[in-house]
């Protein structure tokens, strides 16, 4: 009988595909992301595609710690593969997981991440169609790290890209900046400090889908992940060969976020974020696209945070005062300083 | 307390009023006026907030030797890294020191060879480390102006009273008027008034920099650190530029005092003692730097891990002394942007966020 | 070379110098070892590295240009 005590540890045996191996997909993987592509237990899953382009992305999540206020590793690595597909302007579909988890590793937080897998793909309408675990002795890995990678197909009819970028084209935001990376910061380094920041993991390809079919001036769309809005500006930027003026009085971050970054001397616009989206969109359209998003889409915090002008691929920013600062990409992580 | 909008509106204001008496001040003198900020956190909140582009046209602000990192010398840096490969050694810094290259290496690097390095915020957070974990040496990296050393000062105090004897603390402290001395005392130097670091000046006093005008003919105001402040500071200057006047005022009165903060001065004073110090960019200056006095040698982390580094020589190009002495500005540096750069920093001026050339960089730079 | 950041007091121990402040809706646990003046909920610090480093002076808020004018007038 498999033993259920929530204290109970991986151990290497779960890795070796046998009995405990078989266990452990029975168990937590079948249970919880129980659908008939994964239940076939084939070598390879095999689906129908519909006439179109697919798209394709994976990524891997190694976040410590695995638990944190606003998601864990096991939604982080849902948001992170469904939102590259989403901001590609694909719809996602099925994703693969693969897990590598670290000897003595508790099952009990498996089975935590799990579940946050599972009720994050029903949250994004995605399904695990096939996975793989390893575990490995310890100390040659920390806890559990995940791969995912996703696949999707094109929504008809969209068109994202550099090259569709012009003078004149408005930045918009879904929501403040910053929360994720300060999130994952305040409980990995010792700081002391007592606060309600969250991150902002989320999937966002069901608000996306939707503003993609009422709104063809969608021009461009980036998840603002690691590196935060700075970089991520400034690599769409050099990309496409515009400038981006940016509002500082326009730029949502919460106040709670400003507080700390303060504090800490960091910049809330080189935090990573996990449920943000830069977009650039037709000037025609920008304001009934904030109106929507707002009013319909339940994103009150979204702002048209700037606009793109003629130039070579700078990124500048009209600070309150009017003035004019420069945003470069990220140098080094983000380290709490006192100078 | 000021609202935000409040200070922006106030900021405004006080720009559109400052910007004819910069103008008056270019024609008496017949150049732009040459202001230093001493302070690197108000290198960092001039350029973050747009004021030196708003500024540019009518007024030449430079940094000053008010960036502890940037003013270490690079030898104390390589003695730093020797320690953090000594067994059981860990070392404790504010983030701010990570990245600094020494002669052949940095703390980041030699964290990825396996040196323990941990980031904290607050020295007492270091203490508190330490007593958990009895079997370490934890060795904190004393870096800072009058504003710091009383909290590592304060954490030292604290080892002692509850008896820890894997606590210690190197000194690299430094003190900001000699420094100031040393940068007033050179016949070259252009500078045309100089703004006060504010929380330097909360421990020290306002009249600690008495000096700066009584002797040296400098126009100096204290500022505090919103851009507010900071225009409001260099409107004072520029009224005593073009008044012919040089005074050393304080325009930060709400936290600073005419004689500084007791306390600190007394817990500084009881753990430390002036010594001469080596600076990036000045050498060694008189009675400059601090060191832990001989009775708390136990706590001192250059006693207890004595380590011999070689001379070293600065990176061969880096001007990093030049701009901390307001000669140069950051981008006339040859290394400046090519070489050198915050993903790739040769001297330390572009390691700090509050240094010159990164401040320059990320803020400033136009193509090169 | 010294970021600092005002927050008020909402909580203190005397006893053992220690204040809880809050800025921008964070709280943080400080050392108030450094402060002479007497200090109550409701005040504002200046911290540094974990340490008030001074009282804010609330009636002394802002030096406003007019000020200097006088100041720098009576000469």
């Amino acid at each position: 009988m498999a033993n259920r005590d929530k204290d109970d540890l991986i151990l290497l045996a779960h890795g070796d595909g046998g009995l405990l191996t078989h266990q452990l997909l029975q168990v937590y993987f079948l249970r919880y992301f129980n659908n008939e592509l994964l239940a076939q237990m084939t070598d390879a899953a095999v689906f129908q595609v519909e006439a179109g382009q697919m798209a394709i992305s994976t990524d891997s999540f190694v976040v410590n710690p695995i638990f944190f206020p606003g998601g864990d590793i096991g939604k982080l690595a849902v948001c992170g593969t469904v939102n590259d597909l989403a901001v590609s302007g694909a719809q996602p579909l099925y994703l693969t997981a693969s897990f590598i988890i670290e000897e003595g590793f508790s099952l009990g937080s498996m089975e935590k991440i799990v579940a946050s897998i599972a009720q994050t793909c029903r949250e994004a309408d995605v399904r695990i169609i096939a996975g793989d675990t390893k575990v490995v002795g310890r100390g040659q890995t920390d806890k559990v790290f995940i791969t995912t990678t996703g696949v999707g197909y094109l929504l008809p009819g969209v068109n994202l890209g550099y090259q569709r970028l012009e003078p004149g084209d408005k930045v918009l935001v879904n929501g403040c900046l910053g929360n994720h990376g300060l999130s994952i910061l305040l409980q990995r380094e010792s700081l002391g400090l007592e606060s309600q920041v969250v991150s902002d993991c989320a999937p966002l390809n069901g608000m996306i889908k939707k503003i993609l079919s009422r709104f063809p001036g969608v021009k461009f769309m980036r998840d603002l992940t690691r590196g935060g809005l700075a970089t991520n500006a400034k690599e769409i930027a050099l990309s496409a060969r515009v400038d981006f003026w940016l509002n500082e009085t326009a730029l949502p971050v919460e106040e709670g976020v400003r507080g700390i970054t303060n504090l800490l001397g960091l910049d809330p616009l080189y935090l990573a974020n996990e449920g943000k989206f830069l977009m650039v969109v037709a000037a025609a359209e920008a304001d009934a696209l904030l109106k929507y998003l707002q009013e319909e889409l339940s994103a009150a915090e979204s702002a048209i945070i700037g606009e793109l002008r003629s130039g070579e691929g700078n990124v500048f920013m009209k600070t309150a005062l009017g003035g004019t600062r420069r945003l470069d990409m990220m140098a080094g992580t983000p380290l709490p300083r006192i100078c | 307390m000021l609202s935000k909008a409040q200070e922006t509106d106030a900021a405004r204001q006080a720009l559109a009023r400052l910007l004819p008496l910069a103008e008056e001040a270019a024609r008496r003198l017949g150049r732009r006026a040459v202001l230093m900020e001493v302070c690197g956190t108000h290198t960092m909140a001039i350029a973050r907030s747009g004021i030196k582009s708003l500024l540019a046209g009518s007024l030449d602000l430079r940094s000053g030797p008010g960036c502890p990192v940037c003013v270490t010398e690079q030898r104390d840096i390589d003695k730093i890294i020797a320690m953090a490969g000594q067994p059981g050694v860990v070392i404790a810094t504010f983030g701010d020191m990570l990245r600094v290259p020494g002669t052949k290496t940095s703390l980041e690097v030699e964290r990825a060879r396996g040196a323990r390095v941990e980031i904290f915020y607050s020295p007492m957070e270091a203490v508190e480390f330490a007593a958990r974990h009895p079997q370490k040496e934890v060795v904190f990296l004393g870096v800072g102006f009058e504003t710091t050393t009383p909290a590592l000062a304060l954490s030292i105090a604290a080892a002692k009273s509850r008896g820890l004897t894997n606590y210690s603390v190197f000194s690299v402290h430094k003190l900001v008027p000699p420094v100031m001395r040393a940068l007033l005392s050179d016949p070259d130097l252009n500078i045309d008034g100089l703004l006060l670091p504010g929380h330097v000046c909360t421990i020290t006093g306002r009249k600690a920099f008495d000096f700066v005008s009584a002797e040296y003919r400098a126009p100096a105001v204290v500022a505090g650190f919103e851009p507010v402040d900071i225009l409001e500071a260099i409107y004072a200057l520029l009224k005593q530029i073009t008044a012919g006047q040089a005074r050393t005022l304080n325009g930060y009165a709400r936290l600073v005092r005419e004689e500084g903060n007791r306390k600190a001065k007394e817990i500084m004073a009881e753990i430390f003692e002036p010594t001469g110090a080596a600076w990036r960019g000045f050498g060694e200056i008189a009675q400059s730097g601090l060191t832990i006095r001989k009775s708390y040698a136990d706590y001192d982390a250059a006693v207890r891990f004595p380590v011999e580094v070689p001379e070293a020589l600065p990176p061969k190009g880096c001007a990093c002394g030049e701009v901390l002495k307001g000669k140069i500005t950051a981008d006339k540096c040859k290394l400046f942007g090519r070489v050198c750069t915050p993903s790739s920093p040769v001297g330390p001026c572009m390691v700090s966020l509050e240094g010159a050339c990164a401040a320059y960089y990320q803020y400033e730079r136009h193509e090169v | 070379m010294c970021l600092g950041i005002p927050g008020k007091v909402v909580s203190l121990n005397q006893a053992e110098q220690w204040a809880v402040v809050e800025s921008f809706g964070v709280r943080k646990k400080i050392g108030i070892d450094l402060i002479d003046e007497e200090i109550a909920p409701g005040d504002y610090l200046m911290v540094h590295a974990g340490y008030a480093i001074g009282k804010i002076d609330q009636m002394d808020a802002q030096v406003t240009l007019e000020m200097w004018e006088e100041i720098l007038d009576a000469e």
